[in-house]
């Protein structure tokens, strides 16, 4: 079948695997152009294709194969795909083959087979553990010149694509009863058992086939083949409208209550997704219970350069083999501690693979690999060759030494179960020392583990605790279980005595490959005090980047055991979290990208202000007008000085929807104001308004606005915009928690209502033209702070306030939202013949800073009553939120920063907000600190800059100046101390 | 973390908002050491390592104010009632 003459699969087996021969797939590694067929993933194709050396190492850029066929990889990292889609440190052994696909091997220069920086090796003992804490400390100028450019150079990994990913990313939740977490034979009896009891079910797996270890074994189920029996249960389980299978799918995180975080790979098994379609998706499952039926990873032995390109573990061989039909080598040396590797020798003779010898230490193994096959008694002790291993050196136990000619050494060092999930949350592994193993002790409730993960390492004994898992979750759910039955295997040895550091090596015994941390480093560290797990761990390296040592862990651990001389046991491991494996942060980012980064609010006549070619902008959630341009003006202080001129000479119309809005009704409705408020509400007529601050408990300003009396028991609270939900859910918390016999209602209404201001001396003269004509608007029947319902000329039902943030005469009308940008258009058309402007945030900026009316930059959660002027608001006679706290002698000391007005003694100079003050002549440090500028504006009423800040001891000191220090700006200004109220002292403007 | 409400059922933590300890009450302002009283009001909390009974605000639900029973040390909820009527006001203990 492997004909094409073009890219021969050498190393394809000429039948069987679950590779799909009649789909060729064309694809490209370091630019070479290869073949490899549907079913397999990268790394079985260039099993396929003879491709041995896939990538340099971390540190000493040593030539690097395939350790293994899953997502513990630790070498076969390669950056996938080109241009912006370009994914550095893939897994070669997760990645699904498709046509198309174009691979680069990573962290080499100029290329993978000449790269000039193995010669790092040179400088090997430079880079032993803790070379970042002692190798480059002095002399120090040299860290960032020359020491870190060098280590960047020489170690890393891929490179990130550096233009915006095109591709699309999903967030979605799952709810479940039973999550089954892989789909081997353990997995899938937990899935049939469950869900045939009724239970909803949903199946993750990592793989883009299920069966998990089942595929890949010659191993007969049910007196099937693994995945025939595997294909099977899928079937039924597929055909269960109770069951929900995700290939594809890892589930990455455990979390509190049943919640897991997994992420599905949608896309990433072509080059392209499909329109409409994520690459991605992070899922949330939230499910009742779980099995973790994860399986097991096999581990690596500790010999001389076993980390050459050949070097593979035995359980990768054999799915290699047996599953992608693809021969990882033809002259075959066995390493092993235990009899499961011994399947491996068999399988790949199998094959058509030669095998050299099986290679075991161990005084009687129970297995044999088939007649003719060498059985030596001892260790490899030395792997040969340089990109590709060429033979092996054996000690045998006998003493003898022998060199054996072999293209693959397969090795085993046993099994680790594959516990993370079970350990998110805090619960510790036990050491099983007949295992061998860390197996799950403790659990999280609701979760149960079968299998490999569990310890349970035959596929009888996966199948059965499957079942158990799968009853248990059931029974645990009230649902009854029917038994289910059990397929038959062939008997199966899975004996092991642990040979955790093979004696008498020559050359480098890598314990994490990924990180380059060798034996000689765990020792050192060891050696140099560094005798906790976690020590170990930061010092060497050891288990940290995207493997998380998941093949080098409990090895490193053995060794600091036996250094120590203590037990694995109680020298621990080091603590698992979330991820499992590696996620991108587009995938955690999801949708939440660029402007869909958090929701954005539009006032309702966010259209007319972009009509009106408004310059925006986000202010909190909310985008808003900041100022109109005309034609003609340049400058945006141009045409915000014009705003503020025609507002105070005329009439000028601003969005103000954005202000929180409550409606608060009840009996007691007065009383819980007073309770919210430092002012009181008794007093409040129906049809007036009135100016309220509140503080937190702790005495702190918290908001202010103003609250209307609309009714006998009703009123409408108004908030800031960026307070509209706190101070919601804090009125919440007063009535629900602190009293919660008094009788109010409230809901927020912000949404409901579009408001506007009109100010102005000719905004009457404009309202008249918009309102109701029977509505008497003069001074005398609408005066200052007046509030009532009114009907717009056009039939609009509306409120009127006569209230001004912009500190001139005016009014504020509110319309239901939906009549939001036909009454601004009303307004504006109608103001046209008075000469009216729109005008938007910076205008209003400017106007109530003229005015000395404070906003979030003066509320800023550490002023009080009395920093900002309001000191003789707050009520003696009642109690409030923060009453007893305000009072505290540290918060009304006269000598706190208090709020002033300031001016620029030169006229010409600008201030702004941010600039420090200390006495003029101090040095501007942090010892002469007198406060700072809040606000800062120019004002087109007074021609100059103004500001309002925080001064010690301000309201003492008007008419005194101070230098006003800005050094982000470069900025050194002398300021005098003013009243903060500007224009208009005396309120006249706003009373005729 | 999963949190079930008494009105909306089990839901995500993330729907919720967090206060606090649900045992401070709120001390009468009448009281002739109110300053002290409330130093501690606001700013003094135990910090158990086992069940804490603690304020959980419904932001993105039913809005309503939560005394949660939680376990600092499994996460693992017990009781969970409406605030009101399991009051942290003096004046609403008299």
């Amino acid at each position: 079948m492997n004909a094409d003459a073009r890219t021969p699969q050498r190393a394809r087996i000429p039948s069987g695997g679950l590779v799909d021969r009649a789909r060729p797939l064309r694809f490209a590694f370091d630019g070479r152009p290869l073949e490899g067929y549907a079913g397999d993933t990268l790394a079985s194709a260039l099993v396929a294709n003879d491709v041995r050396l896939v990538g340099r190492s971390f540190k000493y850029h040593r030539p690097r194969g395939l350790l293994s066929a899953g997502a513990e990889e630790p070498n076969a990292l390669v950056e996938l795909r080109g241009g912006v889609r370009r994914e550095p440190n893939t897994r070669a052994t997760v990645a699904e083959l498709y046509d198309g696909l174009e691979a680069l091997s990573q962290n080499r220069w100029p290329s993978l087979r000449h790269d000039l920086l193995a010669a790092t090796r040179v400088l090997a003992p430079v880079f032993a553990a803790g070379f970042y804490y002692k190798t480059f400390m002095w002399p120090a100028a040299f860290w960032e010149k020359v020491y870190e450019p060098l280590i960047r150079r020489a170690a890393g990994l891929g490179r990130i694509a550096t233009g915006p990913d095109p591709d699309g990313y999903e967030k979605a939740y799952a709810f479940c009863d039973v999550l089954v977490v892989g789909s081997g034979p353990a997995g899938l009896m937990a899935a049939l058992t469950a869900a045939r009891a009724g239970a909803r079910v949903l199946l993750a797996e990592e793989d883009f086939r299920f069966g998990g270890r089942a595929l890949a074994e010659r191993r007969p189920i049910g007196e099937r083949p693994g995945h025939v029996w595997a294909d099977g249960i899928v079937a039924e389980l597929a055909a269960m409208p109770n069951v929900r299978l995700m290939p594809r799918t890892t589930v990455f995180g455990s979390y509190d209550h049943g919640v897991f975080g997994a992420v599905e790979r949608v896309n990433d098994h072509v080059a392209v997704p499909p329109e409409f379609e994520p690459r991605q998706r992070l899922w949330r499952v939230v499910s009742r219970r779980c099995v973790v039926a994860t399986g097991a990873i096999e581990r690596p032995l500790l010999f001389g350069d076993n980390d050459r390109p050949g070097v593979m573990l035995a359980g990768a061989a054999r799915t290699y083999a047996n599953r992608y039909a693809a021969l990882a080598g033809r002259q075959v040396v066995v390493f092993t501690d235990n009899d499961d590797a011994w399947t491996t020798a068999a399988d790949l003779a199998a094959a058509g693979a030669t095998i050299a010898a099986v290679v075991d230490p161990r005084a009687a193994p129970s297995r044999s690999a088939g007649d003719g096959v060498p059985r030596l008694r001892g260790c490899v002790v030395r792997a040969l060759g340089g990109r590709g291993l060429e033979a092996v050196e054996i000690r045998t136990t006998d003493g003898g030494t022998r060199r054996v000619d072999c293209d693959l050494l397969a090795m085993s060092g046993g099994w680790t179960p594959t516990l993370h999930l079970t350990s998110h949350q805090g619960a510790r592994p036990r050491w099983d020392e007949r295992l061998a193993a860390f197996v799950p002790d403790q659990l999280p409730p609701g979760m149960d583990v079968a299998g490999a993960a569990n310890g349970e390492r035959s596929t009888a004994d996966a199948l059965a605790a499957g079942v158990r898992a799968g009853r248990t979750a059931a029974e645990a759910l009230g649902r009854r279980v029917a038994s289910v039955a059990l397929p038959s295997t062939p008997p199966e040895s899975t004996a092991h005595e642990p040979l955790w550091r093979v004696p008498a090596t020559a050359g480098k015994s890598f314990v994490d490959f990924q990180n380059d941390v060798a034996t000689t480093d765990v020792e050192l560290a060891e050696r140099e005090g560094y005798r906790s797990v976690e020590h170990m761990k930061r010092y060497t390296t050891l288990g940290m980047a995207t493997d998380q040592g998941k093949t080098a862990n409990v090895n490193g651990l053995a060794l600091l055991a036996d250094r120590a001389g203590q037990s694995i046991g109680r020298t621990g491991i080091t603590t698992f979290r979330p991820p499992y494996a590696p996620v991108a942060i587009g995938t955690l980012a999801g949708p939440h990208r660029g402007t869909d980064f958090k929701p954005l609010r539009l006032p309702a006549a966010h259209g007319w202000a972009v009509e009106q070619g408004a310059v925006l902008v986000e202010t909190g959630a909310w985008l808003r007008a900041s100022y109109f341009p005309r034609p003609g003006e340049t400058d945006w202080l141009e045409t915000v000085t014009r705003e503020v001129t025609t507002t105070r000479t005329a009439v000028g119309v601003c969005d103000v929807s954005t202000l929180g809005k409550i409606d608060l009704q009840g009996g007691d409705a007065a009383e819980f104001l007073d309770r919210l408020y430092v002012n009181g509400w008794k007093t409040l007529a129906v049809g007036r308004a009135r100016y309220g601050l509140m503080l937190r408990e702790d005495g702190i300003v918290m908001d202010d606005g103003t609250v209307s009396r609309l009714g006998e028991q009703r009123y409408l609270v108004t908030t800031t915009t960026a307070n509209a939900g706190p101070v919601y859910q804090h009125m919440q918390f007063c009535h629900q928690v602190l009293w919660p016999g008094l009788d109010v209602q409230f809901v927020s209404v912000s949404d409901q209502w579009a408001q506007y201001a009109i100010a102005g001396p000719r905004a009457r003269d404009l309202l008249r033209a918009v309102v109701d004509p029977r509505h008497d608007l003069s001074n005398e029947a609408f005066p200052y702070m007046a509030a009532a319902d009114v009907k717009l000329a056009d039939g609009t039902r509306a409120r009127l306030f006569r209230i001004s943030f912009s500190g001139e005469f005016g009014y504020e009308l509110a319309v239901p939202a939906t009549a939001g940008e036909r009454t601004v258009r009303r307004l504006i058309e109608a103001g046209a013949p008075l000469g009216v402007t729109a005008y938007g945030l910076e205008a209003l900026g400017a106007m109530r800073i003229e005015k000395g009316h404070v906003t979030g930059n003066e509320i800023n959660g550490q002023t009080t009553a009395h920093d900002l002027g309001f000191g003789r608001m707050l009520s003696t006679k009642k109690d409030f939120v923060g009453a007893v706290m305000a009072r505290r002698a540290a918060l009304t000391d006269p000598a706190r920063p208090r709020l002033v007005g300031l001016a620029p003694v030169d006229c010409s100079e600008r201030i702004g907000a941010g600039a420090h003050f200390v006495a003029v002549g101090a040095a501007a440090r942090a010892e002469n600190d007198e406060g700072f500028m809040t606000s800062a504006a120019f004002s087109p009423t007074l021609g100059h800059w103004i500001g309002l800040g925080l001064l010690t001891r301000g309201p003492e000191r008007i008419g005194e100046r101070v230098l006003a220090v800005d050094p982000l700006r470069g900025r050194e200004t002398v300021v005098e101390v003013r009243d903060p109220v500007f224009v208009d002292p005396t309120g006249e403007r706003l009373r005729v | 973390m999963r949190i079930p409400c008494p009105h909306c059922g089990p839901r995500g933590h993330d729907e919720f908002a967090y206060y606090g300890d649900a045992a401070v009450v709120r001390p009468d302002p009448a009281r002739p050491d109110a300053e002290r009283a409330f130093c501690n009001y606001v700013y003094l909390r135990d910090n158990p390592a086992g069940v804490h009974r603690e304020l959980w605000y419904h932001a993105q639900g039913c809005q309503t104010w939560l005394v949660v029973e939680r376990d600092t040390r499994t996460h693992v909820i017990g009781r969970v009632v409406e605030a009101r009527g399991a009051s942290a006001s003096e004046e609403a203990a008299r």
